[in-house]
């Protein structure tokens, strides 16, 4: 491996201001990395000479000693934030030459920060997919165990796969009801979905507007830190943006958890779980006593009915918000006789498959005589699972799940909609109640996958999250490196 | 999970397809009708939870959405607007015709 690719975003950082190498070296060694691990398919455009002239301009700041707190680090980009002038696809047909006039918030507060924009990466289309096979363009392969062609996971595959390989730094994702962390954990990297409201939703293709959240993926919880501080902040662009500061999150990084309080939500022990990640949730939950937390048993009561209302809602909202790809503003047209056959065969061609079953499912229960037994009740059983979060958190600051039922999976495994569904069943509760989740890397299974564990926190406490994170990231030491990384 | 019942039969996948302008081949219908019976008999378990006191929730943030006063804050941009339009014609975006 390139020496280069061995640091991460946040020794990079301070590696860079002391000049041990320049930006332009560093974005090399990483479009040096994108081509040798071109086989994963983690991106979906790469734009080098942008690149390489973003790079030279932060090696112009360096040197003259106006470091930005990103200065000069390459990063990838989900194909859901719109850049300016580059081709933004949200891995769909109906987008394929959709060139955006305008920069999304997130990345806007990147680029401001010196970050050098390596590429746009794959995901599920419209980031409706938990294995990343929904992409138009065919789906990611996990770096891990490579000639298995296992699942990335989605939506955010491309970002997970992309720095688990070290083909990027660090990476942007989007998480509706796992998309973040779900990836993170499969590809063994660390994935923070914030409180929403944290990052701005201005410029991302919307998929289900109640939910959606941007957040980082990184190799430690540091580069996490490090990332989330730019990305977030008050946008006035979004009305649902919190106007709220961010404590500088590198500053929390080694505060400790002692005294802390960990719940351990007992509904979250299922059937169907693998037992080398019972196995190592048992093993974080005696790390974290080992850093001086206290553990309790927990209970959040309507955890089974997460995904049904999951299922409803985002249906919903997505039924609506892809209303727009009408092919007439923007987006691929295909021509007909009439307005409504155009809208008929332009939609119908444009959108894949699990695309369309959630705009009809999504139609279905807001249309009228369903829409209260359906849309209604799923809104009104969330509010359940959302006080069932804030009545846990009145006797603890933490709480501590496993990501994922079971680890990555072969590719074209699971052809049943339902089966894929139950992929996110850890980690929509906190997407529904708008809680700051994080999945970080604690071991290996049996195979040699990457075993991810969450942990979530009250609405706008990302400093605890991340020093409780940073705990359980020393303990358990996880420094594997898989086998289709960069070498 | 899978529901024995039939919630959606293929008359109301035409149907639904109709109001969400989704062009559906013959070939898929059965299909993508079973997997929506699929999907819907697993979210109707919901009609067991008690919600008869609960109030829906819309949004988590807690906060009202903000007000601004009504002004143009950018404009004169046509071009960019019709950038990505596939037909576009004298600063308009172009549609099949509509009115005979």
């Amino acid at each position: 491996m390139s020496d280069l690719l061995k640091f991460d975003l946040l020794s990079a950082s301070i590696a860079l201001k002391n000049k041990e190498f320049s930006s332009l070296e560093l974005t090399n060694a990483y479009f040096e990395a994108i081509e040798k691990t071109s086989a994963l398919g983690a991106y979906l455009e790469i734009i080098k000479d942008h690149s390489m002239n973003m790079a030279k301009a932060s090696d112009k700041n360096i040197n003259n000693g106006t470091s930005r707190p990103l200065e000069g680090l390459p990063i990838g980009v989900k194909d859901m934030f719109c850049t300016k002038d580059i081709k933004t696809t949200a891995s769909s047909k109906i987008l394929e030459n959709f060139c955006p006039t305008y920069e999304s918030t997130v990345t806007q507060n990147l680029w401001d920060d010196g970050a050098v924009m390596l590429g746009k990466l794959s995901c599920d289309e419209f980031a409706m997919g938990s294995s990343n096979e929904t992409a138009a363009k065919g789906n990611v392969v996990n770096p891990w165990l490579k000639n298995s062609k296992m699942s990335p996971g989605g939506s955010s595959g491309g970002s997970a796969a992309a720095v688990a390989s070290r083909s990027a730094l660090a990476a942007t994702g989007t998480d509706t009801g796992g998309s973040i962390r779900q990836p993170a954990a499969f590809c063994g990297v660390t994935g923070l979905k914030p409180t929403y409201g944290r990052c701005s939703r201005w410029g991302i293709v919307a998929f289900s507007s109640s939910l959606d959240q941007a957040g980082p993926l990184t190799r430690t919880v540091s580069d996490a830190a490090l990332m989330l501080n730019s990305m977030a902040g008050y946008d006035k662009k979004d009305s649902t943006s919190a106007n709220l500061e961010m404590p500088d999150l590198i500053n929390y990084l080694d505060k400790g958890i002692k005294g802390k309080k960990i719940g351990i939500p007992k509904e979250y022990t299922q059937d169907g779980i693998s037992q080398d990640i019972v196995k190592f949730y048992e093993k974080s939950i005696n790390w974290l006593k080992e850093s001086g937390a206290e553990i309790l048993p927990v209970s959040l009561p309507h955890t089974k009915y997460a995904l049904p209302v999951y299922y409803i809602i985002a249906p919903a909202e997505a039924s609506s918000n892809l209303a727009r790809y009408d092919g007439v503003r923007y987006g691929k047209r295909n021509e007909a006789a009439s307005l409504d056959e155009m809208y008929e065969i332009t939609r119908g061609n444009g959108f894949g498959e699990e695309v369309k079953r959630r705009i009809m499912i999504g139609t279905y229960v807001l249309s009228s005589g369903y829409y209260d037994a359906y849309y209604l009740k799923a809104q009104k059983v969330r509010r359940l699972i959302k006080e069932d979060f804030d009545n846990v958190f009145e006797e603890v600051d933490y709480i501590l799940t496993p990501s994922t039922p079971t680890t990555s999976f072969e590719l074209g495994q699971k052809q049943d909609p339902l089966t894929m569904y139950l992929n996110d069943i850890f980690t929509v509760p906190a997407s529904l109640a708008g809680l700051p989740g994080i999945s970080l890397p604690i071991g290996l299974d049996k195979s040699g996958l990457p075993i991810g564990i969450q942990l979530i926190a009250n609405s706008f406490d990302e400093p605890g999250l991340i020093s409780t994170a940073r705990a359980l990231e020393r303990s358990a030491e996880f420094n594997f490196i898989p086998d289709g990384a960069a070498t | 999970m899978s529901n024995k019942n039939t919630i959606v039969d293929i008359p109301t996948v035409n149907k639904i397809a109709r109001l969400s302008r989704l062009d559906i081949p013959e070939a898929s219908k059965q299909s993508l009708t079973n997997d929506l019976n699929n999907i819907l008999g697993f979210v109707a378990q919901l009609e067991e939870v008690d919600t008869s006191d609960v109030k829906p929730l819309a949004s988590v943030t807690g906060h009202r959405l903000p007000l601004r006063s009504d002004e143009v804050t950018d404009g004169n941009i046509e071009d960019l607007v019709l950038k990505n339009a596939p037909e576009s014609s004298s600063g308009f975006f172009v549609v099949p015709k509509v009115i005979e």
